[in-house]
């Protein structure tokens, strides 16, 4: 399976002879023991073990939730609770499952930030990134189905929200919805598919790491030169025990941040209206998503125009599948041969650019569209006095501070009786998060549309010839700078 | 590129802080004075606050609000209001029995002939609701449902500060005042009483005489409050279809079916302390706050051992680390 020759060698009868049947032995030594490392990984190369740690914990308080839980909507909400209450420790349960959701979506996205920058995308390495994109998808579907179950008011319409977006899509769009739903609108039979997918699908998803391994150690890991080993005694270390112990001190280390939140701040990350049983008949009055799909959510709802035959739903979809679709296809966007962004300095700057274009999309998806983004530059609202005038509806504006009101209050009055007049505040025209958001998700686009051009006329630094002597150069660079140490 | 770096981390942050931000323009609750025993890594519950809190569900709130997900014997649970050493078990509780025994409830279970008795509730039965169902309690309550009060704590944001600025935070009695809108009428025959109309009026608020807690923000406008509908400055709505004055400085909060509940000396408390409306609002509050997570305190004790033992591990994973890596350059 890995692309190292195997340092295995059976030492005793036993594993003599389970060597020639099945090299299980052999297996996990030559994977997890003796696999020849870069070893000049950052601590941002401690994410995949971080995330193992992630999925396990997510499987394993996951299957004793399920023991507990009650997938039906009348019992739903009151079964979370009794959890909480009367299950001995299923307080923290599910606070760890609830809070590891985020904390699997925060490394996720350090992770494929890691493998942006570094150019883990890139030839050889082009199907090792499509399964962690299938990873990560099937995470999203994941948390959307599990955020269904708590039964919670944002729960329910979140869901309504995200289900109606497949009735956009022509022709089948209904019966599409009606099919995912079970029915014509979100019932029992909703929430009992969206529990046994949620149960099935994280088990996808560690098939989909398994093979994410073995595509990774095919060819080995990518490091931040980018440069390819080439003499595996100088430029690694045998995983064991360098990378292990590394890794778990990074895995501690985000387990305490972790916890913080599990212990001190559980429902800092929810909506307190998850906390209200679902009940169709009441819409919250701000139906926001989870944290981590912010961003996709500002794309969503950034497309407000139609655009020729396509109406703006539709559009709005595309878009925001096509924000992830993109991720598919990136190895082959990226043009540059340069793996590293260290190497890249034109790209580097668009890098770290990118990132603040995603925050900022979150920032955006959290926020109401209609609001202004930078409310101390918006002006005072406008009084505007509707009325009617010889049987016609009529308007009448008022601009300014406190004379304003008392303008329009003796306008009014002085209206005939007939006029039936009123007053509402316009707010002044500014800069609100929907045009932030339309503006960020062409930025968004641009990025990757850019990566290509960039490959194509970028002057990339000069490489290093092998981790070994970048490692080398950068001691003696330190060394030089401070000569007291 | 450094500057660019900061820019991201501190965009980071903006998200997170901007993920729980809170709609709706309400007046911000503010938390007591003293602040909430509770809170805080090492906060615990005042236990004789939860039982004056438990005393002004008991007799205030619970004649319309359920608490559906409680048992009286969590009364009695470690932590709890009733908890007492000497009986591990509360079902055992000789208090939670008596305090359970207070309430009559239609059995949930049937008797050996088959009917549903009403009897004095066991410490393993759930709080008495006051409706049999939500329709019973929306056709009391004028069209609205009183909500549960099992875990309104967590289902607000900042769910026992705005608890107890909702309960003391009604207007004070000199902010309102009736007007006329319809005289009364005899219908033009003095003699008929069939066609007289009552005189219309309307209840106010003049908004240049509240005071929003310790904002000194100034209204100027008239409130026109509807029968049935009663002005919070911290109830999530807007004022604005109902306000007399200028649109755009209407005063915070909305309107709530539920009429102010606590009057100086609503309850008697058994401990002697004054029953005020700041007390007992702080009390209910710390109750609700208790029940609706009754391990929060648990939760944080159990929180410190964790961050100790994994502290320790980081260091010595830290050493390991040093130790293990040092003859390799990287």
């Amino acid at each position: 399976m890995s692309g190292h020759e195997s340092s295995y060698t059976p030492t005793n009868a036993f594993t003599k002879w389970l060597d020639t049947r099945l090299p299980l032995v052999r297996f996990a030594q030559d994977t997890a023991i003796n696999f020849p490392t870069p070893k000049n990984l950052n601590y941002w190369y401690t994410f995949g073990g971080i995330l193992a740690v992630c999925l396990v914990i997510q499987i394993l308080t996951g299957i004793i939730l399920a023991m507990h839980y009650e997938a039906s909507v009348d019992g739903a909400f009151a079964s979370v609770e009794r959890i909480m209450r009367d299950v001995p420790y299923g307080w923290l349960l599910r606070y760890i499952h609830a809070n590891g959701a985020s904390m699997f979506f925060l490394a996720v996205y350090i992770h494929m930030f890691r493998g942006l920058y570094y150019g883990s995308y890139k030839a050889p390495r082009e199907v090792l990134w499509i399964l962690g994109c299938v990873i990560y998808l099937l995470m999203m579907a994941t948390a959307f189905l599990g955020y269904m179950l708590p039964w919670g008011q944002m729960s329910y319409h979140g869901a309504n929200v995200i289900t109606s977006l497949f009735g956009a899509i022509p022709l089948i769009g209904e019966s599409l919805q009606t099919w995912i739903l079970g029915g014509p609108s979100i019932g029992n039979q909703t929430l009992q598919r969206f529990f046994s997918l949620h149960y099935l699908l994280p088990f996808m998803i560690a098939g989909a790491v398994i093979l994410h391994v073995w595509a990774l150690h095919v060819p080995g890991n990518n490091n931040p030169t980018g440069v390819e080993v080439q003499d595996v005694a100088k430029d690694t270390v045998p995983f064991h025990p360098y990378y292990t112990v590394k890794d778990a001190f990074a895995i501690v280390i985000f387990l305490i941040m972790f916890a913080v939140f599990v212990f001190y701040a559980p429902n800092v990350l929810g909506h307190a209206d998850n906390y209200i049983e679902a009940n169709p008949l009441v819409t919250p009055a701000h139906i926001v998503p989870e944290w981590y799909l912010l961003p996709f959510y500002a794309i969503l709802r950034a497309i407000t125009f139609d655009l020729g035959p396509i109406p703006a739903k539709l559009l709005g979809v595309i878009f925001m599948f096509a924000a992830i679709a993109v991720l598919f296809i990136l190895p082959w966007l990226d043009t540059s041969k340069v793996k590293s962004m260290r190497y890249r300095p034109v790209a580097k700057q668009f890098f770290f650019g990118f990132v603040a274009v995603c925050l900022l999309l979150g920032w955006c998806g959290a926020a109401n569209p209609d609001d202004a983004v930078i409310p101390a530059l918006q002006g005072d609202p406008k009084l505007v006095v509707s009325y009617t005038a010889d049987g016609q509806e009529a308007t009448s504006e008022y601009k300014g501070g406190g004379e304003a009101y008392i303008d329009a209050k003796r306008f009014m009055e002085s209206l005939p009786a007939d006029a039936n007049p009123s007053l509402s505040a316009v707010p002044a025209p500014t800069f609100m998060f929907r045009h932030f958001s339309l503006i960020l998700t062409f930025c968004y686009f641009g990025f990757f549309v850019l990566l290509f051009f960039l490959g194509l006329t970028e002057k990339p630094k000069e490489l290093p010839e092998s981790i070994h002597k970048s490692v080398l150069k950068r001691h003696k660079a330190s060394a030089s700078a401070v000569p007291a140490e | 590129m450094k500057a660019f770096r900061i820019l991201t981390a501190g965009l980071a942050g903006l998200m997170i802080a901007a993920s729980a931000h809170a709609a709706g323009g309400a007046a911000h609750p503010h938390e007591p004075e003293e602040g909430w025993p509770f809170e805080g890594v090492t906060g615990q519950f005042d236990q004789a606050s939860l039982q004056r809190g438990y005393q002004v569900y008991q007799e205030v709130c619970s004649s319309c609000h359920s608490m559906k997900l409680l048992s009286y014997r969590n009364l009695g649970d470690p932590g709890g209001p009733f908890y007492d050493e000497a009986y591990p078990n509360p079902n055992d509780n000789p208090y939670v029995k008596a305090l359970a025994a207070q309430n009559e409830i239609l059995s949930p279970t049937p008797n050996e002939v088959g009917d549903y008795d009403f009897r004095p509730a066991t410490p393993a039965d759930t709080f008495r609701s006051p409706y049999a169902n939500d329709s019973a309690a929306r056709a009391a309550n004028g069209g609205a449902v009183p909500p549960d009060l099992s875990v309104i704590y967590k289902a607000r944001h900042d769910g026992a500060s705005y608890v107890y600025s909702l309960l003391a935070g009604y207007p004070d009695e000199d902010v309102f005042s009736e007007r006329v809108v319809a005289e009364a009428s005899d219908g033009g025959t003095p003699d008929d009483p069939s066609d007289d109309t009552p005189a219309e009026v309307q209840t106010v608020i003049d908004a240049s005489k509240l005071h929003i807690g310790h904002g000194d923000d100034h209204y100027e406008g008239y409130l026109i409050q509807n029968a049935g509908q009663y002005y919070n400055p911290y109830m999530p709505g807007d004022t604005v279809p109902q306000f007399e004055g200028d649109p755009r400085h209407a005063p915070p909060g909305g309107f709530l079916a539920m009429p102010p509940q606590l009057v100086p000396g609503r309850v008697e408390y058994s401990d002697g302390t004054e029953a005020t409306i700041d007390q007992m609002a702080y009390d209910v509050a710390q109750f609700l706050a208790w029940a609706g997570e009754p391990k929060q305190t648990n939760r944080k004790s159990l929180g410190l051992a964790v961050m100790v033992y994994f502290g320790i591990l980081a260091i010595l994973l830290w050493f390991s680390y040093k130790r293990i890596w040092r003859n390799v350059e990287h």
